[in-house]
């Protein structure tokens, strides 16, 4: 159990409990209504700039493996997979994009080759290390949320 | 106007800034002539019950300069450890005091065609077997050699040798033979099983997604006809069950063994969806 002091003078700044710094929904708990999960995952909002990282980075989000966007033109492959994502804040509200990210299969349909970055739901013969553990932090799939509603056109 | 020529403007300074980025394209029209002889069956009708249109090879949805090495023997990078088979092909081994070429002769002449109709049924074991464990049955059974190990470099090079054999032959297997038909069904089965974390069967890239880019992967059908292949990344021949268990990796799941059941299962089901389409070992690859 680390102590951190700035977390906690954070917190108290905005008026949060202390605790709720370290507070995150288990993926069991995740509430999909409508396509969307209208409650974050964690205490803390998403940072956009650590989402971007996670998009491109092909250990973590990925995300670029399956989905173009020009916004990250910098990097050099984008995937054509799945849709490409310029403008995925017009068409598509923070819980649906919250949604789509932590299990796309609960908003389009069993069929999508798209992986839920927060589900247990996964495929058979998971890796042993990975027995369990989900493919993005709640942290990280909130990141990745706050940078996919900057994406706007 | 200046609109027009702000947005050709923009294209221009795209491709020109960002040669990297993938637009679709699915496989390419052109026609695989190797030697300048030899006409390969690059699109090939479906055999019945398949689930895609069209049969196409790999090769088709490579770049330009990988697919220009298959149409030369002499520029194919594989062609090294084919020649490394040729010379295993008539080297002695074991009690006996046989080779290949003891029993079999001339490959040009008794493996022709071979490799194009593998894996077969095996009555003894009551299973199918593919090229890399019938060379070893040879090997135990009348050479009194011990059998090559998984992916040893012998016995990549003698099973490419042997497929080699059969290059230009349409992939044609047997389901009638033996119990074939219900290792294809369990084959069937594996092939659309989502497996590991990332939650993907082989049908969600290859059959769902074929013709489409992941990061900077062209995704082909998956077709097996230019196994072992040789692959550009890893610069030597990789054979079919070391790709196999290179696919399930990437799920982030466990993956069986080589010659285990699933994957000779799920060899017999993937080799005949290439049928048709001639057998290009070795192939080559990104």
């Amino acid at each position: 159990m680390s102590w951190k002091p700035r977390a906690f003078l954070a917190c108290l700044i905005v008026g949060l409990p202390a605790l709720a710094a370290a507070d995150e929904l288990a993926p069991a708990d995740v509430k999909f209504d409508d396509m969307s999960v209208s409650q974050p995952l964690t205490s803390q909002p998403g940072d956009p700039e650590n989402g971007r990282k996670v998009f491109a980075n092909r250990s973590l989000g990925n995300c670029l493996a399956c989905h173009a966007v020009k916004e990250q033109i910098e990097q050099l492959f984008h995937g054509e997979v799945g849709p490409p994502l310029d403008g995925a804040a017009d068409r598509w509200s923070e819980g649906e994009l919250r949604a789509i990210v932590a299990d796309a299969k609960e908003v389009f349909s069993e069929e999508t080759v798209m992986p839920g970055f927060y589900s247990l739901n996964v495929g058979v013969d998971v890796r042993e290390d990975l027995v369990g553990k989900t493919i993005l932090t709640a942290q990280e799939v909130e990141d990745v949320v706050a940078y996919l509603t900057t994406l706007k056109e | 106007m200046r609109n027009q020529i702000i947005a050709k403007a923009a294209a221009v300074a795209m491709t020109a800034l960002v040669p990297g980025v993938a637009f679709a394209g699915g496989p390419v029209d052109d026609e695989l002539v190797i030697d300048g002889e030899i006409q390969m069956i690059t699109r090939a009708a479906p055999p019945e019950g398949h689930p895609l249109d069209e049969v196409l090879s790999g090769w088709l949805y490579r770049t330009d300069e990988t697919r220009m090495l298959e149409t030369d023997t002499f520029e194919n990078p594989g062609m090294l450890e084919v020649q490394d088979g040729a010379d295993l092909w008539n080297t002695v081994d074991g009690t006996a005091g046989k080779s290949c070429a003891s029993c079999h002769g001339d490959a040009e002449e008794s493996m022709a065609g071979v490799g194009a109709r593998f894996p077969k049924w095996d009555e003894a074991s009551n299973r199918p077997i593919n090229v890399e464990l019938q060379i070893n049955k040879c090997r135990t059974e009348e050479m009194g050699a011990e059998a090559y190990k998984f992916d040893a470099r012998e016995q990549k090079a003698l099973t490419a040798y042997v497929k080699h054999q059969s290059l230009g032959t349409p992939v044609a297997i047997d389901l009638a033979e033996g119990h074939m038909q219900s290792w294809w069904d369990r084959g069937n089965e594996l092939y659309y099983t989502r497996t590991g974390q990332l939650n993907l069967s082989c049908a969600s890239c290859h059959e769902q997604n074929n013709g489409n880019y992941i990061r900077a992967d062209h995704l082909s059908q998956g077709n097996v006809n230019g196994f072992p292949t040789y692959r550009l990344k890893q610069a030597s021949l990789v054979s079919l069950h070391n790709r196999f268990r290179g696919c399930i990796r990437d799920t982030r799941a466990e993956f069986p063994a080589a010659f285990s059941d699933e994957l000779m299962a799920l060899e017999v089901y993937v080799t005949w969806r290439g049928t048709g389409l001639s057998v290009e070992t070795p192939a080559v690859r990104q």
